[in-house]
């Protein structure tokens, strides 16, 4: 046997060592745990300020002002979601929490409801036909989406004072439609697009009348893309507050995020129920939002990311 | 018993059954979360003056009045359609149907012209005043409020007689249509249709962007302020107009700052924004781009901070920038206790420990709101960590579909990682990257909740940017006409912006064709 051929006798340590450091295929452990480090430091970062917020809500309201880092805090307690849920009787206090969740929802869902609706047939018209001034149309609404929410605020504001809708549902909902007609149409025109010509030629070609194109192919088929949008809208409206704040200036007539903000604003500021009416609101939001995530994404990339 | 056996044959072969059936488990939903409600309600507020503030009452009130709404607009835009669908898919069966149609067609027209400008007037576009021409425009609306009036005195409730008269005229309307249908033929139009589908977006688009942006200009040339009630009794004219801009360019924008001041603050902010954006998205969406355990956890986690509601953050930001009791103090003091037992020997480092001394000097809580430096890094670090998911999201998409084989061909011919990733990955997430870059800085340019939710711009209007400081030059100064010159210049800087984007990228071309 010759000598030179035979490899040469590793010691286990070197042999680990460069399993750790170098190996092969994939990356080495070493690698890994960089990386699985570097990933559970940033997780860390996003998830800790999110995490004080429902350490703050289950303080007791004798220590809300501590500098301590625990998360779960020594005597944790649900008084906070309880006067924020149900009120405070022997103080006399109501609780205006489901007041402002019902103001939000009613005002962003029938927002969400009107995009829809203007939204759904005009983009499909954008999408299908060749008419004067589509591009024109459609230059135009790529322009609102570059356009500030409160630019037209100011005129906005002014007209529904003069109108007299400061203070009610409908001039909210006004407001919101501004930005959210727009955005609709967009992300709408970007699914049908991709949505083949040929289905509907071959149904014309049966016999069927555009209408019926549309509400027996167009509308089924692009059922994602209309839940995308309404949740789009809906996302966009529901955490809102420079425009509520100015259109809405009654206690009465407050969304959520104009009702928690006067918990901030008090003689004394209340930040256990601040906190525990935030972690009420944002839990169901995250969750959807969580769930909802892949779809969203995808029709973010549909609408605007189109080459 | 019935209830959810019915659900259960619902199940099967749902495409065939009604599309009442198929929502039906939603609608048990719904009732099932309003009977769950009203339960809470009673059983936790049975008198007005403790617990839940809102009753059934509010409830059945909202629903009328946006259901109404609802309706309302439905009932309008079906009219507005059928006349046009007359006018592009009707023709008159003779010279003598021509007439009566053209004639009908145009008194509708008019009508609804007048009321058009019924509205411009009522928003103060313009005044008319007493005159002739004024009563003759009015009229509709005067007829129209004038029947509303009769019956609210018979029947005491404005909801009900505005919809009566509503529901009348709309029949006497569809009336009309009738007539014409009766007297016209079909006739084929091409572009009837497309028309037809974007009609009811552009009434939408025309009163909501057009309108506001053309009262905003005339606006721009006025001096509307608290002091002239609004546009009550402002002056307009090309001077004020004038003015506006004079003061926008050498006085102050809201209270303290100047303009360029402000701008050349919000260009750092959009700048350092997009900047850690993008390159905190990168890092994260790279170490995340390769099979590894647990990749779902850490993207669930990663995402959290896009997923809270903005006001929801911002608000908790704000309380952790507390000088005492906020987060990043804590950490401040803790790390300033720790440097300066170093620098004391009593944690022993070998070599290093006298260098501690000037760390512990230098490093230790500060002054978030009070000072101007602080207090802008202290907004730029809730932006930068609520947006960057967003980026990472977006990258990770981009980087999921470039195809893995570009890598293998790269390493046989022997290129590094860094190679790799300048040669294929960058550009092939050019598409992904380019209009997310984009969209990021104007909607950063413009992002106005965080500043104004953490600092509201201060100390001293010391962190406002541009659409903060128009924001409270409206809305706390009550400055309108300025403030409508000053938005128009915003608005000017972003086009600017835009055109720029379009004809570097081309994306013009993309998107309409």
């Amino acid at each position: 046997m010759n000598t030179e051929n035979t490899p040469k006798p590793v010691s286990p340590v070197t042999k680990a060592l460069r399993w750790f450091f170098v190996r092969g295929r994939g990356d080495s452990p070493f690698k890994r745990m960089l990386i699985h480090a570097a990933l559970i430091i940033a997780s860390i970062i996003a998830v800790y300020p999110a995490l004080r917020v429902i350490t703050i809500s289950l303080r007791p309201n004798d220590t809300l002002l501590t500098t301590s880092l625990q998360i779960i805090p020594e005597n944790a307690t649900l008084d906070n979601y309880k006067e924020v849920l149900f009120g405070a009787p022997e103080k006399n206090r109501q609780s205006d929490f489901f007041l402002w969740i019902w103001n939000s929802f009613s005002i962003v869902a029938v927002t969400s409801v009107i995009s829809m609706i203007l939204a759904a047939v005009s983009a499909y018209a954008f999408s299908r036909f060749k008419f004067p001034g589509r591009a024109a149309g459609l230059v135009f609404l790529l322009t609102t989406q570059m356009i500030p929410a409160g630019m037209l605020l100011l005129p906005l504001f002014i007209m529904l004072a003069q109108l007299k809708m400061i203070n009610t549902a409908l001039g909210l909902i006004i407001a919101y439609s501004v930005s959210s007609v727009p955005l609709t149409i967009w992300t709408l025109k970007g699914y049908y697009d991709t949505i083949p010509v040929d289905l509907e030629e071959a149904a014309l070609i049966d016999g069927a009348n555009r209408f019926t194109v549309f509400t027996r192919i167009i509308l089924p088929l692009s059922t994602p893309a209309l839940a995308i949008a309404f949740l789009f809208s809906f996302m966009g409206g529901w955490s809102e507050y420079i425009v509520a704040r100015v259109v809405l200036q009654r206690n009465d007539m407050f969304t959520w995020p104009l009702g928690i903000f006067t918990f901030a604003q008090q003689f004394t500021v209340s930040w256990g129920q601040f906190s525990a009416a935030s972690v009420l609101i944002a839990i169901p939001v995250m969750a959807l939002f969580l769930y909802s995530s892949k779809w969203l994404i995808s029709g973010l990339t549909l609408g605007s990311v189109k080459g | 018993m019935a209830l959810p056996l019915l659900i259960l044959q619902a199940r099967p072969g749902m495409e065939n059954k009604s599309p009442l059936r198929r929502l039906l488990p939603y609608i048990y939903w719904v009732g099932g979360l309003f009977i769950l409600y009203f339960l809470l309600n009673y059983l936790i507020s049975p008198t007005d003056s403790a617990g839940i503030s809102l009753n059934a009452g509010m409830v059945v009130e909202r629903l009328g009045e946006i259901g109404g709404f609802l309706f309302g607009i439905l009932v309008g835009l079906g009219l507005i359609e059928t006349y046009f669908y007359q006018i592009f898919f009707r023709q008159p069966r003779d010279a003598k149907a021509k007439t009566i149609i053209r004639g009908l067609q145009i008194f509708l027209g008019l009508l609804t012209l007048l009321s058009i400008f019924t509205f411009f007037e009522a928003t103060d576009l313009f005044r008319l005043g007493d005159t002739f021409i004024g009563n003759f425009i009015r009229l509709p609306i005067t007829l129209f409020s004038g029947l509303q009036s009769i019956l609210y005195n018979i029947l005491y409730d404005k909801a009900v007689a505005g919809m009566i008269v509503g529901l009348l005229l709309a029949l006497i309307i569809s009336g009309i249509y009738v007539v014409i249908h009766k007297l016209s033929i079909p006739r084929n139009s091409k572009l009837g249709l497309p028309y037809l589908l974007i009609l009811p977006a552009l009434i939408g688009i025309l009163f909501l962007i057009i309108y506001p942006f053309l009262f905003e200009t005339k606006l721009a040339f006025s001096n509307a302020s608290l002091g002239t009630q609004a546009t009550k009794n402002a002056q307009y004219g090309l001077i004020y107009g004038w003015e506006n801009l004079k003061t926008l360019f050498t006085g102050k924008v809201a209270k303290d700052a100047m303009f360029f001041e402000v701008f050349g603050r919000t260009i750092l902010w959009t700048v350092i924004n997009v900047t850690f954006h993008v390159g905190g998205g990168m890092a994260l969406a790279l170490l995340l781009h390769r099979p590894m355990k647990m990749q779902g956890v850490y993207r669930t986690f990663l995402i959290i901070p896009w997923a809270i509601p903005t006001t929801i953050a911002a608000m908790a930001l704000r309380n952790e920038f507390d000088s005492r009791y906020g987060l990043f103090n804590i950490l401040l003091t803790d790390l300033n206790t720790w440097l300066t037992a170093v620098s004391h020997g009593a944690v022993n480092i070998p070599l290093l420990g006298d260098s501690f001394s000037w760390l512990a000097a230098h490093i230790g809580p500060v002054s978030w709101k009070q000072d101007a430096l602080w207090a802008f890094v202290s907004v730029l670090m809730s932006n930068i960590w609520l947006g960057i998911p967003f980026m990472c999201v977006i990258i990770l998409g981009g980087l999921q579909s470039i195809s893995q084989e570009y890598y293998e061909a790269a390493e046989i011919d022997g290129a590094t990682k860094v190679q790799q990733f300048r040669h294929i990955t960058l550009p092939l997430l050019r598409p992904v990257l380019t209009p997310a870059i984009i969209l990021g800085v104007v909607w950063t340019f413009n992002k106005i909740d965080i500043i104004y939710l953490i600092t509201q711009g201060g100390p001293q209007e010391k962190t406002d940017i541009l659409v903060s400081s128009m924001y409270k030059a409206a809305f706390q100064f009550y400055r309108y006409g300025f403030t409508a010159m000053f938005a128009l210049v915003i608005f000017v800087i972003l086009l600017i912006f835009t055109l720029i984007y379009l004809r570097a990228s081309g994306g013009l071309k993309s998107a309409t064709e």
